[in-house]
């Protein structure tokens, strides 16, 4: 860990104004000056000496209410960007029209970290790559350029959708995976004002930038999360992995039925722990819209999803696991009493 | 009672709570690196990032100039400062780095920092720059430029690749034969408490507070690397936070920051970071098997060869070995064993729970599992077909072996009778079901060990004994027996331990604690005993003219069987004394003259296993049920079962508590244990647990320890078997059958996946 200065600003302004200004195009990451909200990655990453931040600036002290609310109104779900995990979870609004939503949250980490982890901050988790965590193998997201020690290195976490030839770096995060599937939108506070975005154009595809992972530039705030309302009572999130809590999803899918009886009026569809941002599978979704939902159904669907996947020697197994895990997705959500 | 607590059977001891439960849940243990020392300094080490290769030159001025730091030692500063170390007794590797530009092993230590503050030690250390001569390295087997030899010629601690019989002409006769190779992972131990080293100089003495499991072996040693006297070296070590073998052998770090501590005037605590234990401290060996089993349709097995392969790094001969509890285990009617090891650009491997067994056996019975489909026999009935009281290589009896007796008890607990026998047969909904089951067994082994104790009139006693707490709930133990045999309440008892200026014990390894310090402890209460009973029988008093042999310590009496009692304080009267101390030197039946002297210079000689005229085995069977999602293939292990015999059980409560952690830790190495290797570059990958997997509570569902009764007074004076180390032996080939009766799929490399399951 290296020597750093701290600053506890009050309002979102204050904390912008903190932030200052940085060179064009530098993400976040790199800047002199980055955000802390829980800081279960943050500080994680700076003891690895990966993040190295020379003024870090906590936003737990922001008086906006925006920032820490959770509220429900005709238009849909607000969540504010300091909310801890633990808080949403359990939410009575939340549970109530997006199952999906808690399921996501319930199923990350640990307690311990759900409690400190903010909402915001959880979007906003960098990869858990173990070359990108490890700062003396080549990286091209730590290091643009140096190469990627994962493409023919040990993989098998790594991502089947969604890479490059630069980075196959997963993004982990499950929650993201309900919110792309809901078509939430973030609200953004930044030196020129305020402004929503589609929550799908938050995260970045490696391409040939893999060290570029957000739209954000270094003093953008995520002040809240916007959920559409929506008829996603009969929604879940299925998390695959290698035990049986506190681990990362091999495969995930977060999936929203609105059924008409057996046939599919409308399906949300979502893949986690098989690509490198946060996956919406709307080809799949397309593929059931109108149709019954049956096995056969499923399997269909769950083929369409992955049928750009490309696997390399260890994670080639997440293309048959991601499928299963979407077929079963879709089966439990099926069932689901609502 | 409860299930922690198992009311105690026929020769077990009351399940009486650890001595310091409370300190340890309250987090008032003071582990080593807790201890509260003045004007302390903090040390990083820098590590090598390559396996294999030179230090062309090193960069230390950016370390430097960190604010705070002290002072930078690379091999310029070090090289011939210290004595090299002497692998193969209390020493982890004869690797001594900082000694050399030559790099043997990824994160070979390369600098020290010492610095004010641990946070400015590690951003210097971080800082330093190494320009390298790399060559290309050899991670492990398959790799290009290992070097293979037997391990009998290769490591003195290994003797013999035990044989019996005729086998390449029986396994040629017999009727079903199967041929298959296993293979085992590298894996960490991952102590919760990290590695730390605290060195503090006084004078010419230095004192080292560092979690150790041989204080009297790291004195020894660590006087030897900084070519000081013994007596001027002091390891103290009173609570340990996981230990497993880990820190078992001294690694090159304590020697390297005591001479830092000396340099800089100052106590130096180095503590180890998570990432850098996997590459600074042992692990357990990859191992590979091929295992050769023939037998008559009846089931008995006529034919028996397991050659093992094992990784260790290019100096250091470290040898698994398990094939000589392997060509023991059952009845066979010819052995063939072979033992190699694979040198690799790695650091030294070394002792993790059951070393030996943990692989061996899990190869074996995968095998036995596989024969027992072949044969269409019950796995179950397939062991009571081959069992023995008499082991194949020596045709020695065993001590005692309570085998078939674990199996029968572990079955009827688990419901065995209810096993559909065909593959794929069972199912829940979504979930296959599948079950199986192993043997366990450890050797049972006993060394040289002393303690003192100081007995007063009040009957408050003080136990000292070089031993170690490493979780085992030894302390408790030790007081235990002497409570029970000087007839004085627990709560009187003080246990002292972890301190080498304590009377030695042996290593806290092989199992051999409780029989050794118990053993020990009895030698020093019948002195204390012999003492008061000719003091109260030749003076006045009840007991007068009673024949000693028919007196006990009962309640704070001196009883007699006839019913007469004297308070132990008027014996202590009319001894004329305050208080009695006796100083007990243990050697086991069968040891060397000198295995006591040696046991001061740090050596443990152990007795015990196969050697001696009957062989001594502890046993048990474990059963497993699994579960497999039909579509994702995740397995789960919710019920597992284990029944052992292990001699007399001094404490039902840490009995239990250490074959559940064993059965769990068994758990863990079946599905999720494994330290990755990148093969381009031999150097670790998931060093953090994060990455490496074990299992959490919500893994672990239903689980049952049977502990079943005993007795065989010739393992030791105290009747003891060593539990330590059993009850992770055979649970990942209980688990491997269950995949297989689930799946019809037999996984014979660990660690289980669910990639491994995917259709
Ligand atoms: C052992 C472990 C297991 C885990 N398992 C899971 C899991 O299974 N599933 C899962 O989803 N996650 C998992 N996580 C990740 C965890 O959920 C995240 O670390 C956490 O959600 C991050 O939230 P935080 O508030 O602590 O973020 P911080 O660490 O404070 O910040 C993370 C990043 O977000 C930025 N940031 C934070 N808030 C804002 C904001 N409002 N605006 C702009 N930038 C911001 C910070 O600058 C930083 O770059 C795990 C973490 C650990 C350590
Ligand atoms: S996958 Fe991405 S994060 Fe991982 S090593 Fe390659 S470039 Fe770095």
């Amino acid at each position: 860990m290296r020597a750093f200065s701290y600053e506890r600003p009050s309002d979102l302004q204050a904390a912008i104004k903190a932030a200052g200004t940085s060179p064009d195009n530098q993400p976040p990451t790199q800047a002199a000056a980055q955000f802390i909200a829980g800081g279960t990655n943050m500080s994680d990453y700076m003891k690895l000496n990966v993040n190295r931040p020379e003024r870090l600036i906590d936003l737990n002290k922001l008086s906006e209410p925006a920032m820490t609310a959770i509220r429900v109104d005709d238009a849909g779900l607000h969540l504010g960007a300091l909310v801890r995990m633990a808080d949403a979870q359990e939410h009575e609004d939340v549970v109530r029209m997006f199952p999906v939503i808690c399921d996501s949250l319930r199923l990350a980490a640990s307690g311990q970290i759900r409690n400190m982890a903010s909402l915001g901050g959880n979007l906003l988790q960098r990869t858990r790559c173990e070359y990108f965590r490890e700062v003396s193998w080549p990286c091209n997201k730590r290091e643009p350029g140096a190469g990627c020690s994962a493409l023919d290195g040990v993989n098998r976490q790594h991502a089947v959708l969604g890479g490059s030839e630069a980075c196959i770096a997963t993004y982990h995060g499950d929650f993201a995976q309900a919110l792309i599937a809901l078509d939430a939108e973030v609200e953004i506070a930044s030196a020129k004002g305020s402004h929503r975005m589609p929550f799908a154009d938050l995260h970045k595809r490696p391409q040939d930038t893999p060290q570029i992972e957000t739209a954000l530039s270094p003093s953008d705030i995520i002040v809240a999360i916007h959920v559409p309302a929506g008829p996603w009572r009969r929604s879940r999130y299925l998390k695959v992995r290698d035990r049986e809590s506190y681990a990362f999803a091999l495969a995930s899918a977060a999936v929203a039925l609105d059924m008409d009886g057996d046939t599919v009026r409308g399906a949300r569809i979502a893949l986690g722990g098989v690509a490198t941002v946060p996956w919406r599978a709307k080809s799949a979704e397309e593929m059931l819209t109108g149709r019954k939902l049956d096995e056969a159904a499923a399997k269909e669907a769950a083929d369409t999803a992955f049928a750009e996947a490309s696997g390399r020697k260890h994670n080639a197994y997440k293309i048959p696991l991601g499928k299963q895990t979407l077929v079963r997705a879709l089966l439990e959500t099926q069932d689901m009493k609502v | 009672m409860s299930d922690a607590a198992p009311r105690p059977n026929e020769n077990m001891g009351e399940p009486f709570p650890r001595i310091d439960a409370r300190l340890k849940v309250t987090g008032q243990a003071p582990y080593p690196a807790d201890a509260p020392i003045a004007n302390l300094a903090y040390g990083t080490f820098a590590v090598s990032s390559i396996a294999r290769g030179k230090i062309n030159a090193i960069d230390i001025e950016p370390a430097k100039a960190v604010p705070g730091v002290l002072a930078v030692f690379t091999h310029r500063e070090m090289a011939g400062q210290l004595e090299h170390p002497k692998f193969g007794n209390a020493a982890a590797s004869s690797i001594a780095p900082l000694d050399t530009t030559d790099i043997l092993h990824d994160g070979q230590p390369l600098a020290l920092v010492i610095a004010e503050t641990f946070e400015a030690s590690q951003e210097a250390a971080q800082a330093i720059r190494v320009d390298y001569a790399a060559e290309q390295p050899s991670a492990t087997f398959d790799a290009q430029g290992t070097e293979t030899v037997a391990a009998k010629e290769a490591s003195e601690q290994f003797e013999e690749d035990v044989a019996a019989g005729d086998f390449e002409a029986a396994f040629a006769a017999a009727p079903v034969t199967i041929d298959q190779r296993y293979s085992t992972p590298t894996q960490h131990h991952n102590p919760i408490e990290l590695f730390s080293t605290t060195a503090v100089w006084d004078g010419d003495g230095l004192t080292v507070h560092e979690p150790s499991q041989n204080v009297t072996g790291w004195k020894v040693e660590l006087a030897h690397q900084l070519r000081m006297e013994p007596e001027k070296v002091r390891i103290v070590s009173r609570y340990i936070g996981g230990a497993f073998g880990s820190k078992g052998p001294m690694t090159s770090r304590t020697a390297i920051v005591a001479w830092a501590a000396k340099k800089v005037g100052r106590p130096v605590r180095c503590v180890v970071s998570r990432e850098q234990s996997c590459m600074t401290q042992t692990y357990r060996a990859e191992t590979r098997h091929h295992i050769r089993m023939g037998a008559d349709r009846d089931g008995r097995i006529t034919a028996f060869a397991h050659e093992g392969w094992e990784v260790t790094s290019r100096p250091d001969p470290y040898v698994v070995g398990g094939t000589s509890t392997t060509g023991r285990m059952y009845d066979y009617g010819s052995v063939l064993t072979k033992v190699s090891i694979v040198k690799a650009d790695r650091n030294t491997p070394g002792y993790m729970r059951s070393p030996p067994e943990t692989p061996y056996v899990y190869a074996l019975e995968n095998a036995m599992d596989e024969m027992a489909v072949a044969l269409n026999m019950d796995p179950v009935e397939f062991r009571r077909v081959n069992d023995t009281q008499v082991e194949p290589i020596g045709k020695k009896p065993f001590s005692s072996r309570s085998l078939m007796t674990c199996y029968d008890q572990a079955a009827e607990a688990f419901g065995w009778k209810e096993r559909n026998a065909a593959v794929g047969s069972m199912r829940d909904g979504d979930w296959l079901i599948g079950m199986g089951c192993a043997t366990a067994i450890y050797p049972t082994n006993v060394a040289p060990c002393t303690v003192r104790l100081r007995l007063n009139a009040d009957g408050g006693l003080r136990l000292q004994c070089g031993s170690h707490e490493i979780g085992t709930g030894v302390r408790t133990i030790a007081a235990q027996m002497a409570s029970e045999r000087l007839g004085i309440p627990m709560d009187k008892i003080e246990v002292e331990m972890g301190d080498s200026s304590l009377p030695p014990a042996p290593v806290s390894g092989g199992s051999v604690s409780t029989a050794s310090v118990c053993s020990a402890v009895i030698k020093g209460c019948a002195s204390i005993r012999g003492k008061l009973f000719s003091a109260v029988v030749s003076a006045d008093g009840p007991l007068k003219g009673a024949e000693p042999a028919t007196l006990d310590m009962k309640d704070g009496a001196i009883t007699s069987s006839d019913g007469r009692s004297m308070p132990m304080k008027e014996a202590f009267v009319a001894m004329k004394t305050g208080v009695i101390e006796d100083y007990a030197e243990f050697a086991p039946d069968g040891a060397t003259p000198e295995a006591v002297s040696k046991l001061y210079g740090g050596q443990s000689e152990m007795k015990g296993g196969e050697k001696g005229e009957k062989v001594k085995y502890a046993f048990g069977a474990e059963f497993v049920e699994v579960r497999i999602n039909t579509r994702t293939r995740e397995v789960r292990v919710p019920r597992i079962v284990g029944a052992f015999a292990a001699g007399r059980i001094m404490n039902t409560r840490t009995a239990r508590s250490q074959l559940m952690g064993g059965m769990i830790w068994g758990i863990s190495s079946a599905l999720h244990e494994v330290t990755e290797i990148d093969p381009r570059a031999a150097r670790y990958v998931n060093r953090d647990l994060q990455d490496y997997l074990v299992p959490v509570n919500a893994d672990i569902r239903d689980l049952q320890v049977i502990l079943v009764p005993e007795v065989d007074m010739d393992v030791n004076p105290a009747g003891v078997k060593g539990l330590g180390e059993l009850g992770n032996v055979g649970t990942a080939a209980a688990i491997a059958s269950a995949v297989y009766h689930a799946t019809g799929k037999r996984i014979r490399d660990l660690p289980i996946r669910l990639e491994t399951l995917l259709t």
